[in-house]
C-alpha cells in the first residue's frame, strides 16, 4: 500500500525542528525510513506531520569526545558498520551491527533510529544496555541526558517525549583486559532474532573477573541485563567460570510468545545464546575454546 | 497536505529534473514520473528487494525512501546497466545462467548485485548469500543466481587483469 496522506517538513537546523516538534500535532521524526515507511506504507502509521531530520547538519558522525565515543543519532548503520573508532574501540558493537538488517536497509537506517524505534530485538538499542550508553536528547526545553537504565520504557516505547528529538548516544568503550561475545539467532539471515545476546568480562592479571556485563536481547519487551548473574560472577576466576548461573538467570526472565515461537522456547533460546556469548567472551580473553 | 516539488538528479548518468509529490516514494517516481519500469514493486514495506536501486553509491529499497529525500543525488537504475543496448556482463551471465525465470525480482538482484561487485570483486559464496538475503526469489532457488554472480566476478577480474597487462 502507500502511505496516507501527510504533511512533509525539513528543518534545517536543530532549532527548527524543536520548534516544529513542540508545536505539530501527530508528527513523527524521519531518520533512515527503515521502520517508519514500512509501518506508513502499511498504514499501522498514519502521521499527520512528517519531519524529515536528514538535511539537519551535525546529527550524523563517529567522534571521540576524551574516553567517549560519540554516535549522532543520524549516523547510517553502514557507517557504524564500516567505522574505524568503532572496529578499534567498540568491536562488540561491530560484530553486533552486522546482523543488523540487510546492506540495503544499512544504506538508509540510523543508529539513532533504532535506539528511538525499539524493536525488542533490535541489536543497535541492546547494544546500548550492554555498554551502558548515555542518550543526549534535545529538544523546546533543553537538553538533557537519559541512561541506558532508564531509555527502555517497554515494547516500542523509548524515554523520548513527543517534543524532544535523540542527538547523539555516547558510549564508554571498556579498557584494559577484557574478553566480548555477541550471539543472535534469527531463522534467516537479516531477519529480526528470536533471541540473542551479548557478554562482556574483564579480568585483573590473577585472571579474577573485575567486570561482568551479561544482556540478553528480544526475548523480553526491552533488552534485558542480568544484573545477579553479573555480580555473582565478580570475584570469581575466570578459568572457573559459573556458566550455570548465568544460564538459570537468563531462563528467569520474562519471555514473549508469538505466533512462531512460544515463550518457553524463546527463553531456552535466550539462556542458549548467553551461554554461547559468555564463552566466547572467555574464549577471546584466553585465546584457547575451552 | 502532500504539496509538488521539483528536484534536481541524476538518474542513470544524466542530469535529471523531476517534479515529484512529497507523498509518493523514489520507487513509484521512477516508474511513473521518470518513466523508468524497470524497478519493480513488490512488497512496498522493505521485505522483498525488488525495488532496490543505486542511490550515491550504496544500494537502497526505494520503496522506503520519498522521492523528495532524493534531491541532489546520483541514481542508478535497471535501465543503466546495459550499454547502449548491449547486456552487461553481470545481466548475460543470468541469462547464461537461467538465473531468472518470471523475471519479476531480477531488476533488484542485479542492482543488489551490481553494488556488491564493486565494492567486493572476489567474492566467496557465502559473500553473495548474504548480499542476496535481502531480495526475494520465489522461482528459481537462488542457485542460478549465486553461480551467475560468481562467474562475472571472476569474468570481471580476469578482464581487469587482461587491462593491467595490455599496453
Amino acid at each position: 500500500m502507500k502511505a496516507s496522506d501527510f504533511t512533509y517538513h525539513r528543518p534545517s537546523s536543530a532549532q527548527e525542528l524543536a520548534g516544529l516538534l513542540a508545536s505539530l500535532e501527530n508528527a513523527k521524526v524521519l531518520a533512515g525510513g527503515q521502520s517508519l515507511m514500512p509501518m506508513m506504507n502499511l498504514r499501522l502509521l498514519a502521521p499527520e506531520h512528517l519531519i524529515d531530520i536528514n538535511k539537519i547538519p551535525g546529527l550524523a558522525g563517529i567522534r571521540r569526545d576524551g574516553d567517549v565515543i560519540e554516535i549522532g543519532a543520524m549516523t547510517r548503520q553502514v557507517d557504524v558498520l564500516e567505522s574505524e573508532i568503532i572496529a578499534k574501540d567498540l568491536p562488540v558493537l561491530k560484530a553486533a551491527l552486522e546482523h543488523v538488517g540487510h546492506v540495503q536497509t544499512r544504506s538508509r537506517g540510523t543508529f539513532g533510529g533504532s535506539c528511538c524505534h525499539l524493536d525488542p530485538a533490535a541489536e543497535q538499542p541492546a547494544l546500548c544496555r550492554l555498554l551502558d550508553a548515555e542518550f543526549r536528547v534535545n529538544g523546546a526545553r533543553g537538553i538533557r541526558v537519559v541512561q541506558a537504565a532508564d531509555w527502555f520504557q517497554g515494547m516500542l516505547e523509548s524515554a523520548l517525549a513527543e517534543d524532544e528529538f535523540l542527538e547523539a548516544i555516547r558510549i564508554k568503550p571498556w579498557t584494559g583486559s577484557y574478553g566480548y561475545g555477541f550471539e543472535e539467532y534469527a531463522r534467516r539471515h537479516g531477519d529480526f532474532a528470536i533471541a540473542g545476546a551479548a557478554a562482556m568480562l574483564a579480568v585483573d592479571e590473577t585472571q579474577s573477573i573485575t567486570r561482568a556485563a551479561l544482556m540478553i536481547f528480544g526475548v523480553e519487551a526491552s533488552p534485558a541485563r542480568l544484573a545477579n548473574a553479573e555480580a555473582a560472577l565478580v570475584g570469581t576466576k575466570l578459568p572457573d567460570l559459573d556458566v550455570a548461573i548465568v544460564t538459570s538467570a537468563a531462563r528467569g526472565l520474562e519471555a514473549m510468545s508469538d505466533v512462531h515461537v512460544s515463550a518457553d522456547y524463546r527463553s531456552h533460546l535466550g539462556s542458549v545464546m548467553i551461554k554461547r556469548a559468555l564463552l566466547k567472551a572467555k574464549q577471546h580473553l584466553t585465546g584457547s575454546s575451552t | 497536505m502532500s504539496r509538488t516539488v521539483s528536484i534536481q538528479l541524476t538518474i542513470n548518468g544524466r542530469a535529471t529534473s523531476l517534479d515529484v509529490d512529497t507523498r509518493v516514494n523514489l520507487a513509484d517516481t521512477l516508474r511513473h514520473v521518470a518513466g523508468l519500469t524497470g524497478t519493480h514493486v513488490g512488497c512496498e514495506h522493505g521485505v522483498c528487494g525488488a525495488c532496490t536501486v543505486i542511490v550515491d553509491n550504496r544500494p537502497v529499497r526505494s520503496c522506503l525512501m520519498l522521492a523528495v529525500q532524493a534531491e541532489g543525488t546520483n541514481i542508478e537504475t535497471i535501465e543503466g546497466l546495459a550499454n547502449n543496448g548491449e547486456l552487461s556482463t553481470l545481466q548475460k551471465a543470468f541469462s547464461e545462467h537461467h538465473a531468472l525465470q518470471c523475471g519479476f525480482c531480477t531488476p533488484g538482484m542485479l542492482m543488489t548485485i551490481e553494488s556488491l561487485l564493486r565494492e567486493t570483486p572476489d567474492p566467496t559464496e557465502e559473500d553473495v548469500r548474504i548480499a542476496l538475503s535481502g531480495n526475494l526469489c520465489r522461482c528459481t532457488g537462488y542457485q542460478g543466481i549465486v553461480e551467475a554472480t560468481l562467474a562475472t566476478a571472476k569474468t570481471l577480474r580476469q578482464e581487469k587483469a587482461l587491462g593491467a597487462v595490455a599496453p
